[in-house]
């Protein structure tokens, strides 16, 4: 229990995908503009990245590694993550249309986001069980939420602010970015601390 | 041996996806409205969002749902593309009604205190990000046009401290009520009729420290009104456009003056 804890907290926090790991920067910069967007595709992130773990982790364990085809893992995941959002929007689409109209939007941009390809991957790399790997992409979902929210708030001010012109735009977004992406670097060494 | 059991896997799996698409988008496809397919043809495509809608799709889907919507909201469409929907929703082109836009506010600078000295960026929403603003009143016209900025029409101007419409010129496109950071635009039927011009939801002597011209929530207005469109939420008095009888009575009962007629 404690190690999932841990695990959680480590991938919100200290692995941070976006601020530490730089992964799936393109949304970071692309939705990050309000708050509320940003809160949406953060909370579509975290359930792309349960569904893909779910279904990515058996097809390593009892597909690719029985026959020694653990090399074809990025096309494959990427194959099936594709398709299986693809599917989700049509069933949400089908079944859950106030759910669609939050969240679909940003499906189609997750589909191939490399932070969910990373997920999957990592979790596979760091040889995590099946419960393990759901925990941690939650995390690491959660993680991509704050990030996103927290940058959020940080560039509704940084819109009003008037900087030099060279700077203007994604410039003086990009300099902010590595100003919060520091700010996360102080949460390395916590889990040691705290779960130690 | 290793590359054919690799591309069959790999086959496989793509196979089973695929099916998985095919059968689901075949068995759980939604049925898309005819019309709202049709409107959206007349649609550029743009997806500016100056109608109020998410995008063209978005104004397609209110406008299949509810032909009775204003079908001339779309700017890069024009008077052709109202034609061409009029047309195919079955609705006589004018039919539709206008819209402009009225500021709910009514505090200028004689009318409302002031709380500081904003010398900062000319821009409402950064001057409301210092304590909501200069004014007394956090609910109202900040006065630093951001939605002048926003109009593309040239109908709203800022005078002693508040953003006044022309609504001979306002086309009703409502991206003056998105860019105000207070929302205190509001778009209202172009017609006579009487509207509140405060958004301020404290209690009566609150509202008078704040501004001499808030609505108090006195309920005489309410109580005077012949067609009763008049109602008191959240201490703030709101007329109802659809019974509105443009009377007036209510215009110059109201002890401090936060009615006003549109027109």
């Amino acid at each position: 229990m404690t190690k999932l804890l841990a695990i959680l907290f480590a991938s919100v926090l200290v692995n941070n995908y976006t601020l530490v790991k730089f992964l799936g920067i393109c949304p970071f910069l692309g939705v990050s503009k309000k708050v509320d967007q940003a809160a949406g595709m953060g909370v579509a992130v975290i359930f792309v990245m349960l569904v893909a773990t779910a279904a990515t982790w058996p097809i390593q364990t009892f597909l690719l590694d029985p026959y020694g085809l653990g090399y074809l893992q990025t096309i494959v995941f990427i194959l099936v993550i594709a398709a299986l959002v693809q599917f989700v929007e049509i069933v949400l689409k089908r079944y859950l249309p106030a759910l669609h109209q939050s969240l679909g939007i940003y499906l189609p941009l997750i589909t191939t986001n490399c932070a969910v390809l990373g997920v999957t991957i990592n979790n596979i790399t760091d040889g995590y069980d099946f419960l393990t790997s759901m925990v941690s992409s939650l995390g690491c979902g959660l993680g991509f939420l704050l990030a996103m929210v927290l940058f959020a708030g940080v560039r509704s001010r940084v819109e009003e602010a008037i900087p030099p012109k060279p700077f203007s735009g994604i410039p003086i977004t990009l300099i902010s970015a590595s100003i919060v992406a520091l700010a996360f670097y102080g949460f390395s060494g916590i889990i040691t601390n705290i779960f130690g | 041996m290793t590359i054919l059991t690799a591309t069959l896997l790999v086959g496989a799996i793509g196979l089973i996806c695929a099916l998985l698409l095919v059968v689901a988008s075949h068995y759980m496809a939604v049925k898309v409205n005819e019309t709202e397919v049709a409107v959206r043809a007349c649609l550029p495509g743009a997806n500016c969002g100056a109608c109020g809608y998410s995008g063209c799709d978005g104004y397609a889907a209110a406008l299949a749902a509810d032909p009775t919507l204003p079908a001339n909201l779309c700017r890069p469409g024009g008077a052709e593309a109202t034609e061409k929907i009029s047309a195919v929703l079955g609705v006589e082109a004018k039919s539709a009604e206008p819209y402009v836009a009225f500021v709910r506010c009514g505090g200028d600078c004689d009318a409302r205190g002031s709380i500081s000295n904003y010398e900062g960026v000319r821009s409402c929403s950064a001057a409301k990000l210092l304590f909501g603003g200069a004014s007394a009143c956090t609910f109202g016209c900040l006065g630093y046009g951001s939605c002048t900025e926003a109009c593309p029409a040239d109908a709203i101007c800022i005078e002693n401290g508040i953003a006044h419409v022309d609504p001979r010129r306002c086309v009703g496109c409502g991206l003056c009520a998105k860019a105000c950071p207070n929302g205190v635009i509001t778009l209202l039927p172009a017609r006579k009729q009487a509207a509140v011009s405060c958004m301020s939801q404290l209690k009566g002597p609150k509202v008078r420290a704040a501004c001499s011209t808030g609505c108090i929530a006195c309920t005489k207005c309410a109580k005077g009104c012949a067609s009763q469109a008049i109602t008191i939420e959240n201490n703030l008095a709101r007329v109802d456009p659809a019974a509105c009888s443009a009377c007036g009575e209510c215009v110059s009962g109201c002890p401090t003056g936060a009615i006003r007629m549109l027109f």
